[in-house]
């Protein structure tokens, strides 16, 4: 490739060693000196600041110094980025603000079921490292649907495999750059609207000049911050706890404490017990896992870090090197929920009144104070001391229990240094992990975005004599494009979008797996039996998700034979469709609102979540894209060769860029 | 382009290959199902079947990949198709 050479690009590759050292130096330093300032007096506000100022101007830097007017070194980093960055880089562009402000808050509110989620979102790169990366590496890509189009001939599985890329990674950017935009407001005091606009601009200084090389060099920053800021409470927990700073090693003497507590408590439902959480019995936990996992070996934006390795060896390495680093922090995110959980307890378990809480637990009620819904007592927004003892004596409590106490997933992370009494300075440090999660991710997914859209659609469909420094000028025209979009989105603060992140991983995996692992597993897929694949299972997974979130009455009506509802809740339908029938105009709005909330509990298949819609559209892909397969006839001759050569990593990559 | 050695490397690592899948599928699952009697077991106050998900599988994905890399890199080396 012609593009291997520039200027001083080698002399960093060579240093990176030193560089990222004296960086993770700096930022400890850093760390150490807003502890320093936070005892001299300075105020909270102005450590948020700090926190969040210094760790975005070092990503603008690096995007700065990284930017670039190569094809090469735009789209997959000149191919030069080792295993081992590669696998932090990966890490940042895959653990998203939900992952880590969300994460450990599930696993305190789901217990055991929870786990399906470290499982998946863990799992997964099993199948990325043994299925799929280091083939399309061999490949050569630019993009996920440069793939598909070179292996079934054509633009149309290009433009399928785009839809499904959009589809997939623009909710899921839209997630990200919201959680940047609560981060923001919360520990900046900014509105939001103005908030969510300045995420945007720390997300485009980084990835806007320099595209994937920018975007690269910007994780490993990332990936160390948000490390840091997720170790550092869970390791201060542990010693206050148990006197060892191993959280994970003493979760197990946690998890005792918990069981002891929620008996002596009366507490029904245990952390440990399996299946019991918020709906996931045995089927939907398995089935969760399943999605999950083939999800994280489908999602264009993960996929297309392992484009950027120097060689085939190099991308499976990196790929084990990734999960490493992704399994920091997902096996510290079950010891984070069990002490935050056994602090909780130990709180209730001290006597916990309407009259003491104000001195035992300020933290809930500057929350509370924040945002109504994030920390419940009684049920209702616990905003004041008033508040909580006439919501409490509305229900007859004397006694606040653990149970009277709801809190919010998404605070448990950003509020653990709180609970247990940590200095401020670990909640700004916190913040700016948080901050540090959602950025680079959103990076890697407007990236994919914006490659897709000016590769595939712009470059090769629409002009393929484009020069390159135009191509260049139209990717990034697309970007700021599709990250104002996507921060007008968030604005609106769409209130089903968390949900939807999830949903990415149903889209990407029935969309994108079986057309990627038959590929290059099996030679007799072709053209015909891949498109029909991508529609079918994309078709169904998208049916499942939408029919039984936003037409739920219409999907009970056509598949309640399908549906697990009982004969009381199917009577229920009938009984509040007759009551929207006959409810009088002014009343038409809230019967509807009734009849559908219920319609939406029992829409259902088999009693599968809407989480999980690749359960169905997985295997439809697959069968559909067999049986389409043999009924049509075998790929060419030469696509046969080409993927015999896919198959072995020696000799060049494939597709050799005619460029730069 | 199939030649003896050719046909032979995909044999190997289309072997490798399931043999991944075997212990994917074991750890990312089998395990699981026995979640209620492995709890009966309490090792540093962990319920097994408990530990197993929050960190024994995960373990288990990240040694698997490492070993996976090495493997697959003997048997491409002893095919002659690695890379120079």
């Amino acid at each position: 490739m012609a593009t291997t050479t520039t200027s001083g690009g080698g002399d960093f590759v060579s240093n990176l060693g030193r560089i990222y050292t004296i960086y993770t130096g700096g930022f400890i330093a850093f760390v150490i000196l807003m502890a320093i300032l936070s005892a001299a007096g300075v105020p909270n506000v102005i450590i948020g600041y700090m926190f969040v100022g210094f760790t975005i101007l070092i990503y603008a830097v690096i995007g700065i110094l990284s930017r670039t007017m190569q094809v090469g070194e735009y789209y997959v980093a000149g191919r030069r980025v080792p295993a081992i960055y590669n696998g932090m880089a990966t890490g940042a562009d895959w653990m998203s603000g939900a992952s880590f402000v969300g994460m450990a808050g599930t696993l305190y509110l789901l217990g055991y079921d929870g786990l399906a989620f470290v499982l998946g979102w863990t799992g997964g790169y099993v199948l990325v490292a043994i299925l799929v990366a280091p083939y399309l590496r061999k490949f050569g890509a630019y993009t996920v649907p440069d793939f598909l189009s070179a292996r079934y001939g054509g633009n149309l599985a290009r433009f399928i495999g785009v839809v499904v890329l959009f589809s997939c990674s623009f909710t899921y950017v839209v997630a990200q750059v919201y959680a940047t935009g609560i981060i923001s407001a919360r520990f900046l005091g900014l509105d939001f609207n103005v908030a969510v606009y300045v995420g945007l601009a720390g997300i485009l200084v980084c990835s806007m000049l320099g595209g994937m090389r920018a975007v690269t060099w910007t994780q490993v920053a990332q990936y160390i911050v948000l490390i840091i800021a997720y170790l550092i409470p869970a390791i201060w927990m542990s010693t206050v706890k148990t006197g060892v700073p191993i959280p994970q090693l003493m979760q197990g003497t946690a998890l005792a404490n918990i069981t002891a507590l929620e008996t002596a408590q009366g507490i029904a439902v245990n952390h440990i017990t399996p299946f019991v959480h918020g709906g996931y019995n045995a089927l939907n936990f398995f089935l969760l896992i399943l999605c999950l996992m083939v999800g994280t070996a489908s999602l264009p934006h993960v996929l297309m870090r392992y484009f950027t390795t120097p060689s085939v060896r190099e991308a499976r390495v990196s790929v084990a090197w990734s999960l490493l680093f992704i399994f920091i922090l997902y096996f510290t995110a079950p010891a984070y929920a069990a002490f935050a959980k056994w602090t909780m307890l130990d709180l209730v378990a001290s006597g916990l009144t309407p009259d003491n809480i104000a001195e035992k637990a300020g933290w809930m009620m500057r929350w509370a104070a924040a945002d109504n819904a994030l920390v419940q007592i009684c049920g209702k927004a616990a905003i004041d001391t008033a508040a909580i003892a006439a919501a409490c004596a509305e229900q007859g409590v004397t006694n606040i229990g653990f149970a009277n106490i709801n809190l919010n997933a998404d605070m448990i992370v950003l509020a653990t240094p709180e609970m247990a009494g940590m200095p401020y300075v670990i909640s700004g440090l916190v913040a700016a992990g948080g901050l540090a999660a959602a950025l680079s991710t959103a990076d890697g997914l407007l990236l994919a975005i914006a490659n897709a859209l000016s590769h595939d659609i712009y470059y090769k469909m629409i002009d393929q004599n484009a020069p390159t420094a135009r191509r260049l000028v139209v990717s990034r025209v697309l970007l700021v494009v599709v990250a104002i979009a996507a921060a007008y989105v968030a604005s609106t603060k769409p209130a089903d979008i968390l949900a939807m992140v999830s949903w990415a991983f149903s889209l990407a995996a029935a969309g994108l797996f079986p057309a990627l692992v038959l590929g290059v597993w099996w030679k007799r897929a072709n053209s015909a039996g891949a498109i029909a694949g991508m529609i079918a299972g994309f078709g169904i997974c998208l049916y499942y998700l939408l029919g039984t979130r936003y037409g739920a009455v219409g999907f009970v009506e056509m598949w309640s034979g399908l549906s697990t509802a009982t004969a009381e809740q199917l009577a229920k339908f009938e009984e509040l469709k007759a009551a929207f029938a006959a409810a009088a105009p002014d009343a038409q709005a809230a019967a509807w609102a009734a009849f559908d909330k219920h319609a939406q509990t029992i829409a259902n298949w088999g009693g599968v979540k809407n989480l999980s819609a690749a359960a169905f559209g997985l295997p439809v892909g697959f069968a559909v894209m067999y049986v389409v397969s043999r009924l049509t006839k075998e790929p060419s001759h030469e696509l046969q060769e080409f993927i015999e050569e896919i198959r072995i990593p020696r000799g060049k990559t494939i597709m050799e860029e005619k460029t730069a | 382009m199939a030649t003896p050695d050719r046909v032979s490397y995909w044999n190997k690592t289309r072997s490798l290959m399931f043999l991944m899948l075997g212990l994917w599928f074991f750890f990312g699952y089998v395990i699981h199902f026995f979640v209620g009697p492995l709890n009966n077991i309490v090792i540093l106050g962990f319920p097994l079947g408990f530990y197993m998900a929050a960190q024994g599988s995960l373990i288990a994905f990240v040694v698997m990949l490492f070993w996976f890399a090495r493997k697959q890199n003997s048997i491409d080396e002893e095919h002659g198709v690695s890379e120079e």
